[in-house]
């Protein structure tokens, strides 16, 4: 089926504005969260810019949405057949999910440390990864491609913001630790005093992450299904698929390390951020820079 | 996983063993602890991230002898370490082997202690229930005993969600969530499983790939696989022998730009039957829907083209007249293949580059612009001589050894065209073009069981994450003189949402009687 030209180039420029009300609703993010400070007495702090950067958000992520939608449309298939795709479809979940939460609980403080990664993945996106509107290579073509990808899709989001979350709370926990010695607030505290504190901090990254494990889980094993019918064997330790074990097993590890005595807190949270490092390295680099069967998924 | 007697371990392992039971007791305990565990979780990671640095022998034998073509000096050494098979190495297997042991022995008394968990009512109530974190109590108008009466009426509540109830002298106790560690404990069983389901398919298993052309049959016997690749244990006699004819290779092609395209869709079109007595039934196979046949799988791994060629020799009698397989060597589908024929006076080699859409540029050479066929041709050189195919040594289809051999021509040819060889040695006819397949011919044994082990994983994994175990008490005290009620919960994991388990219990509670303003 023939690629609609203008569906495509429309794709383009809502993801462009969608970028523009991104970098609008950071300065706004970033403004309420200097104006943050002292929350406990003074609520209102910062509310106002805040208000902005939210209704910013829920603008660019409109915008991104339609973007996908039309990118998915100028080729008639899901919108995530290369890391173009998947980038704008995965930031778009993540927004996504961030605002719909946002309509139960106050994330307002939250909101520039998702608007900043989501930011970088558009612009990577639009340079380093775009590809042209087109038909998926052969091997795409399976309805796998929507369990598989769309699972990978959301969990991409969820360890991101399990990322961010688990990076918060050693910085919080660090400045907590030397105010506990004694010692006066460091430079850190323009951060840490606008952000819960750090028992919160890690109990919404297990959260995050107790929630996600299972669907990573899910998305390895559709992803083997798939390469089953797709390559005749549904495990064949492809570069991909080593790293995606690695990214599991150090997320179980995770899990596992939260519930033994003595790794509770930080040395958890280490673990967590060296397993969503593998995840970041499988995503952008095992495509560049090993051969494998996913090269699909590079440009 | 024995979180709660780690303390007591570590006890234990001041004391140095002295005898060999008491070093493999040692040893036992520590594989078994919770933080061994993790260690082996992390090795584990660690140890499989270079199989895929390295090229691997079970992947592309012929990456790993480029490789050490390259690297000669570490080769030796990466080789010894089994870094080309590295998820066949003996410290790989040993790692997973470990963590397996480790796993059942943490899995076995657990097991127990839940089982004893099911079948035994929740523990009687705390006496001091205001001391847990999470409680709240108020007071009321009556005395212990009638109030304690109407809160009874709790209990048709907490079974309808589920609690499992037992009440005493005037408490209440309650516990729900049993699922989670239900399901920890099949998540970890699956984990174990799946393992043992990979192992069995490898073992007992086979992988193999076929080139068919068009108009080419296959039987399923050891002889006619390209490469074979058996199971440890896996025995000829379970091939069933199958049979099965490409028909026909059909490729769509999507222009992507002026001058180049990419395959969008192809399929080989097979008619097959599991035994000779069948009738022939017709299947298209394509890259995402194999072919199940006797106990394998067939699948289209990739396609190319196979030119017709027919040669014949002074006196005019044909030679040789096949379709040969060329091999791609680009997008654009540039293909060589070689023809040797030794049944020719001087014997025969021909080295051909084959383009579907051909073209000779100064800076290029013979190549192919575009891998539909537009202008198919074949750029040839021919070679008399002897081919030294007598020598005993194999020989690789795809390459020809010059050192005996003269060139006598260089031409290129189209479909229908007629090269003489000088002297009037003989000739060359391009007949057509066909296309050939490339088959991967599997069977696992341990396929379904593994994706049994998978789907038992995610619902276990599911129960043990999101199911939360809690206890709840309620009891009615005399507090100097005031009859209260107080409500309280633990939960032996971090457990959000408890507060507002103990809010609506307490609602409910005070719906039950006079609440003492």
């Amino acid at each position: 089926m023939a690629i609609n030209e203008t569906f495509a180039q429309y794709s383009n420029i809502f993801v462009y504005g969608s970028m523009a009300a991104y970098t609008f609703a950071m300065f706004a993010f970033a403004t309420a969260f200097a104006q943050g400070r002292d929350k406990e007495n003074n609520p209102q702090n910062g509310r106002k810019s805040g208000n902005i950067a939210m209704s910013l958000s829920w603008l660019g992520t409109i915008l991104l949405g339609i973007g996908v939608l039309l990118r998915g449309l100028s080729a008639s298939r899901v919108p995530w057949g290369n890391m173009y795709e998947f980038s704008i479809t995965g930031t778009f979940g993540v927004m996504f999910v961030l605002l719909v939460y946002s309509l139960k609980r106050d994330v307002r403080w939250f909101g520039l440390f998702i608007i900043l990664p989501a930011l970088l993945s558009l612009g990577l996106a639009v340079t380093v990864l775009y590809t042209e509107s087109a038909q998926l290579i052969p091997a795409l073509k399976s309805y796998w491609l929507l369990i598989h990808v769309s699972a990978a899709v959301v969990s991409a989001g969820m360890f991101a913001i399990g990322g961010v979350l688990t990076i918060l709370q050693l910085l919080v926990e660090k400045e907590e630790r030397r105010i506990a010695e004694g010692n006066p607030p460091s430079r850190l505290q323009a951060i840490t005093s606008r952000v819960p504190d750090s028992k919160a901090l890690d109990l919404l990254s297990y959260k995050v992450h107790a929630f996600v494990f299972p669907l990573w889980t899910f998305t390895v094993v559709a992803g083997a299904i798939w390469a089953r019918s797709a390559w005749g064997r549904y495990w064949g330790w492809d570069p991909k698929e080593t790293w995606a074990f690695v990214t599991w097993v150090g997320y179980a590890a995770y899990l596992h390390a939260r519930i033994t005595v003595g790794w509770k807190g930080n040395r958890a949270a280490y673990i967590a951020l060296v397993a969503f490092l593998t995840f970041i390295f499988n995503y952008f680099f095992v495509n560049f820079f090993f051969a494998g069967l996913h090269v699909y998924s590079g440009k | 996983m024995k979180d709660e007697t780690t303390q007591n371990i570590r006890e234990e392992n001041a004391v140095v063993p002295i005898s060999a039971l008491g070093w493999v007791r040692w040893f036992w305990r520590q594989l078994t602890t919770m933080r061994v565990a993790l260690q082996l979780l992390f090795l584990l990671a660690v140890a499989s991230i270079p199989g895929s640095v390295f090229p691997q022998r079970t992947q592309s034998a012929m990456k790993v002898n480029q490789y050490i073509s390259q690297n000669p000096e570490t080769s030796i050494w990466l080789d010894r370490l089994g870094m080309f098979d590295v998820y066949g190495s003996f410290w790989f297997s040993a790692i997973y082997l470990l963590l397996m042991i480790s796993l059942v022995g943490c899995i076995l008394p657990r097991m127990k202690i839940h089982a004893k968990a099911i079948v035994s009512p929740p523990p009687n109530a705390p006496r001091y229930l205001k001391k847990f974190e999470f409680s709240q109590s108020f007071a009321t108008k009556g005395d212990v005993d009638s109030t304690f009466k109407k809160i009874s009426e709790i209990k048709t509540h907490l079974k309808q969600n589920r609690w499992r109830v037992i009440d005493g002298e005037y408490f209440i106790s309650a516990e729900k969530g049993y699922l989670r560690e239900t399901g920890n404990l099949v998540f970890h069983l699956a984990v174990v499983f799946i393992l043992l389901a990979v192992a069995f398919g490898s073992t007992y298993g086979y992988r193999g790939q076929v080139i068919l052309r068009e108009g080419t049959s296959f039987s399923n016997v050891l002889s006619q696989y390209d490469s074979f690749t058996p199971g440890r244990l896996f025995k000829s006699e379970n091939l069933v022998p199958f049979n099965v004819k490409l028909e026909k290779m059909a490729v769509t092609f999507e222009q992507t730009g002026e001058d180049s395209a990419k395959a969008t869709d192809f399929g080989a079109t097979l008619k097959f039957r599991e035994n000779a007595s069948e009738e022939y039934s017709e299947k298209t196979i394509g890259v995402n829907s194999p072919l199940d046949i006797g106990n394998s799988s067939m699948f289209l791994l990739g396609w190319g083209y196979a030119p017709h060629l027919i040669v014949r020799d002074a006196s005019g009698a044909t030679v040789f007249d096949d379709v040969v397989v060329f091999l791609p060597q680009d997008a654009n589908f540039t293909s060589t293949g070689v023809i040797k024929i030794p049944d020719m006076q001087p014997q025969l080699g021909i080295q051909g580059i084959f383009a579907p859409t051909g073209i000779v540029t100064s800076d290029l050479g013979p190549h192919s612009m575009y891998p539909d066929l537009v202008n198919p041709m074949i750029f040839a050189s021919f070679w008399q001589g002897d081919l030294g195919l007598d020598s005993g040594v194999p020989q690789n289809i795809y390459t020809l050894d010059k050192t005996e051999l003269k060139q006598v021509g260089l031409h290129d040819l189209k479909p229908g065209e007629t090269w003489e060889l000088k002297n009037g040695t003989g000739s060359v006819e391009f007949v057509s073009v066909k296309k050939f397949a490339t088959f991967n011919i599997a069977s696992d044994p341990g396929q379904n069981w593994a994706l049994l082990g998978a789907i038992l994983a995610i619902f276990g994994i599911i129960g043990s994450l999101y199911i939360q175990r809690r206890r709840l008490w309620i009891r009615v005290v005399n507090d100097e003189g005031q009859t209260e009620v107080v409500v309280a919960a633990i939960s032996r994991h971090e457990d959000v949402d408890l507060s507002e388990v103990v809010q609506e219990i307490t609602t409910e509670c005070e719906k039950l009687v006079n609440v003492a303003k």
